[in-house]
């Protein structure tokens, strides 16, 4: 089978490191990424299934890895070499349609019996993701047993395997996963009524967490930054109230909760915006920089909630106001089991189906790429929102040896 | 009246520009750029030169007081002992530049407080009428009423700028029959006389917009500073066709009846806005006219200013101050006082132009009048070149309806955090969505009228009130309505596309943009202005 396989190789890590600073998505070029023909890997267990992807997402976790920007956090979490990719509608021997939900929990691992959180349906939080019948690796796409959705195949445990209803194009199905990620940050986000919330960044999943806000929550006012004209446009029209570019989201933020803003420290002249008196309710940081999380600090209310979305590194970051405002940081990963406003619970990927089809988040993807032409790929999708795109997945449809019976 | 100082001046004129005219000097921010026209179908119009000053402005002014206009009697016959008297005076936004000391209003207010002094009257505040504008600084006031008069009143609470937004320091005197709340400064109100010194630097100035205006706020200003009021406002600068006019005189009547006894003190200026000697006399020179001096002169501080950063160049033309001489003062009642200022300042300023153009060009200068030592930003690049240029005309637009305004400008996207706040939040908010003013005061001037932390700032620091740059839009909407196209050459592209125009590099692609509009070979007049002038189109 045909598969990008991500390395352990220290130098070319720092290649891809070096490549990545400079051009985004560079690192693909010399880095620890590789397209190689591989044999297939043996099952895992015996439930296991094989997938032969017909769509696989680049998202931006994977991006972080390929220019040697991921947190060293993660090393004992994943398994050398592997193959990345866990955003994937594919196809089952049978042919039944797939979407994969990715996380490796107790479930996948043969653990029983299963950590608290998986039982409580919490996938994303699993105690047990370096331990049981598997390799490390938090996620299909980071585990060396399992392969992932960046190849002709590679194995997913039925615990992890969505059918896809008739109707519901590639397009739409390989935007599943991304969506949960967004429907659960909504749900984290805790977005009282009638109040405000920015969502900082607007690419995938900015753009999916908007929606998710607009059909699960019901606050007066979404403020969302925007770079780029594209990101403006989809983010007008998935729900934002409010679209602005990043440099712009704290007189954004004050005008919309209606407060008063503080300048230059205190010590700048009246009129300057640096940080709010009230603010957000709720703030979403889709990005996870220093910055995009220094706006968020800056533009929360007291007593207000941040949700990091986005995937951080190591950052640098000014935290007084996180202790003097008694503000609540709170990270959202993956996805699992939500509380519904009526006391039931849904199954975060029952709910994003759900969302994509409604608000039409097909549409987002918006470029695809053949496996032989992943260079380009990664740094397409690196630049996705300067050149107009959103989600750059990898088109297995037609490669050979997927369809190789 | 003149003193024989200066050869007569030279009334205006409309050059036809020919194969020999000279390079036109078009202002461009704190800049100047140098322009040839197309021969044979551009023409140019030069404003007068500045009219002779009254040779002891002292004694004019106290003539004024004891001869007042209309139904009034000589301001001392006003004044008692015990009485509340309110002397209202124009604030930073006039003249344009500021001009050098003795400000007029520092020589017009000395002489009123000579004659409250000697009635006896001993309360007496004196309040910036400023409106909704930003309040003025402690230097500024200086500079506007003098030194002995800050120093006797400033200290004791006496002298102030107007607070709009302090409720208790506000009231509504009445209704016009239109339905227009009018909304008064409360000292004011309950002053026995109120004094109004104004300096009328353009005839939209004077008369009841003084008070009904200089002393409002959002709640009263609103009924005509509105897009449909000044969309039948043609011109602005002409009282009998203007709506926002008439609705400041049905305002005065309200304030009339209300029994608010109003003397009214106007005076007018010469446009002698950069002096007949010295760095910037060329600006106010006929290009034909300039010297080999004046020529290697212009050269070198157009090749100093280029190598300045934009913040330098700001500070270098804020420091000008203009030599203006005052050519009438006029008192009294006021309709009447504002008939007489209205012929002054037309005598210095209309130039007859026989019909339209299809390309109406201007240089705009460095200064508004909201950006007294400040920072012109797009917005207010907008106001001086569709809300004040344009309208500088009677009987018909210098521009045919669908023509096309070529200005040249900068337009930095640079905002003063202090002073124009709301500002920011407009251009980046409201400008983003749309630029029509219809829809923009629709969907979003109450929001901002009412924001806290802009009636924060107004009140508390030196900011515009947050409803001031929709103001700012409106002053432009009859221009709006009327062109094609506008385009701004040198102008910061982004900048120049939020605001709804087109960008270009010189004026000769400019003008083959306008040609899309306007079809080939178009008409072109020029509006050499500043020194203000104003056109009388026939």
């Amino acid at each position: 089978m045909k598969a990008l396989r991500f390395r352990r190789n220290l130098p070319r890590y720092a290649a891809a490191r070096l490549a990545g600073s400079l051009t985004p998505g560079r690192g693909a070029t010399v880095g620890p990424l590789e397209l190689v023909d591989l044999d297939p890997p043996a099952e895992p267990g015996p439930d296991w299934v094989r997938v032969r992807p017909r769509l696989s997402g680049i998202c931006g976790s994977d991006l972080a890895t390929v220019d040697g920007r991921s947190a060293r956090y993660f090393e004992p979490l994943v398994s050398f070499p592997f193959v990345p990719g866990h955003e994937v509608v594919g196809d089952l021997d049978d042919d039944q349609r797939v979407v994969l939900e990715p996380v490796l929990g107790c479930a996948s691992r043969n653990i029983t019996p299963a950590c608290a959180a998986c039982a409580d349906g919490r996938l994303g939080n699993c105690e047990h993701t370096t331990f049981g019948d598997l390799s490390p690796g938090i996620q299909t796409g980071s585990c060396h047993d399992t392969g992932g959705g960046w190849a002709t195949a590679f194995h997913a445990h039925p615990s992890q395997l969505h059918p896809v209803p008739d109707g519901l194009s590639d397009e739409a199905a390989v935007m599943v996963e991304p969506t949960a990620c967004g429907v659960h940050a909504a749900f984290t986000a805790r977005v009282p009524d009638d109040g405000v919330v920015a969502v900082l960044g607007a690419g995938t999943l900015g753009l999916v967490t908007i929606a998710a806000l607009r059909a699960h929550t019901t606050p007066r006012t979404i403020v969302a930054t925007a770079r780029y004209p594209d990101q403006r446009r989809l983010a007008d029209e998935l729900g934002a109230d409010l679209v602005v570019a990043p440099d712009e989201i704290r007189r954004a933020v004050r005008r919309a909760a209606g407060t008063r803003a503080i300048g230059g420290n205190g010590q700048g002249p009246k009129g300057d915006v640096d940080r709010l008196t009230g603010g957000a309710d709720t703030v979403i940081d889709c990005v996870g920089s220093s910055s995009s999380l220094t706006d968020a600090l800056a533009i929360a209310r007291p007593g207000g909630r941040i949700v990091l979305l986005g995937m951080p590194a190591v950052v640098e970051l000014e935290l007084t106001p996180l202790w003097h405002r008694e503000l609540e940081l709170v990270g959202s990963y993956t996805y699992g089991t939500e509380a519904l406003p009526d006391g039931s619970t849904a199954r975060t990927f029952d709910l994003a189906f759900d969302l994509v089809t409604r608000a039409d988040l097909g549409r987002l993807v918006t470029a695809t790429y053949p496996l032989a032409r992943y260079r380009e790929a990664l740094q397409h999708a690196a630049s996705a929102g300067s050149r107009g795109a959103v989600k750059v997945a990898f088109d297995l449809r037609d490669e050979r040896e997927r369809n190789a019976r | 009246m003149t003193n024989g100082r200066h050869p007569a001046p030279r009334p205006g004129f409309v050059l036809d520009v020919d194969r020999n005219t000279p390079p036109i000097l078009f202002h461009h921010g704190p800049g100047f750029r140098l322009e040839k026209l197309p021969a044979g179908r551009s023409r140019v119009i030069y404003p007068a030169e500045p009219l002779e000053g009254l040779p002891d402005p002292e004694a004019a002014i106290r003539h004024a007081l004891l001869n007042p206009l209309g139904d009034s009697a000589p301001l001392p016959a006003l004044l008692r002992p015990g009485m509340k008297l309110t002397i209202a005076f124009d604030d930073i936004s006039l003249p344009l530049p500021p001009m050098r000391r003795p400000d007029i209003r520092q020589r017009v207010i000395e002489a009123v407080l000579d004659l409250a002094a000697d009635a006896g009257v001993d309360d007496v505040h004196l309040i910036a009428a400023l409106a909704i504008h930003r309040r003025m600084t402690e230097d500024e006031l200086r500079h506007a009423v003098g030194d002995r008069v800050y120093d006797a009143f400033a200290p004791k609470g006496l002298l102030y700028n107007l607070d709009a937004e302090d409720p208790d320091g506000m009231v509504i005197l009445g209704e016009t029959p239109h339905g227009e709340d009018v909304h008064f400064c409360r000292r004011a109100a309950e002053s026995d006389l109120v004094v109004y010194v104004n300096i009328n630097l353009v005839s939209m100035d004077g008369g009841h917009k003084s008070t009904a205006t200089g002393l409002a706020g959002y709640t009263g200003l609103r009924h005509h500073h509105n897009v449909h009021t000044l969309r039948n406002s043609k011109s602005l600068m002409d009282r009998k066709n203007s709506a926002l006019h008439a609705s400041n005189w049905r305002m005065g009547s309200v304030i009339r009846d209300a029994g608010v006894k109003i003397f009214q003190i106007e005076t007018t200026v010469n446009n002698d806005t950069f002096g007949r000697e010295g760095p910037l006399a060329l600006l106010q020179k006929r290009e034909w006219e300039w010297t080999g001096r004046d020529r290697a002169q212009f050269l070198a501080m157009r090749a100093g200013l280029d190598v300045l950063p934009s913040n330098t160049r700001r500070k270098i033309f804020d420091t000008w101050q203009a030599p203006y001489q005052m050519t009438s003062v006029q008192a009294g009642e006021v309709e009447a006082v504002h008939e007489v200022t209205t012929d002054n300042v037309y005598a210095q300023q209309l130039v007859p132009v026989e019909g339209q153009t299809d390309v109406l060009t201007m240089g705009l200068p460095y200064i508004c009048p909201y950006n007294v030592n400040s920072i012109m930003n797009p917005i207010l690049v907008m106001c001086l070149g569709l809300g004040y240029f344009f309208n500088l005309y009677r009987g018909r637009p210098l521009v045919r309806e669908g023509g096309v305004l070529v200005m040249s400008h900068p337009t930095p996207w640079e905002f003063h955090p202090v002073h124009h706040p709301s500002y920011i939040d407009f251009f980046e908010q409201v400008l983003a969505d749309t630029t029509d003013p219809v829809e923009i005061e629709r969907r979003y001037e109450k929001q901002f009228a009412e924001d806290e932390w802009y009636i924060h700032l107004y009140r508390t620091s030196y900011a515009y009130h947050g409803v001031h740059p929709f103001y700012m839009w409106y002053w432009g909407s009859h221009a709006l309505e009327h062109l094609g196209r506008v385009i701004i050459v040198g102008g910061d592209p982004a900048a120049v596309r939020r605001l709804g125009f087109q960008p270009a590099s010189t004026l000769s692609d400019a003008l083959e943009m306008a040609s899309d509009v306007v079809g080939p070979q178009p008409t072109i007049t020029h509006m050499k202005n500043p020194p203000l002038l104003m056109a009388d189109v026939t």
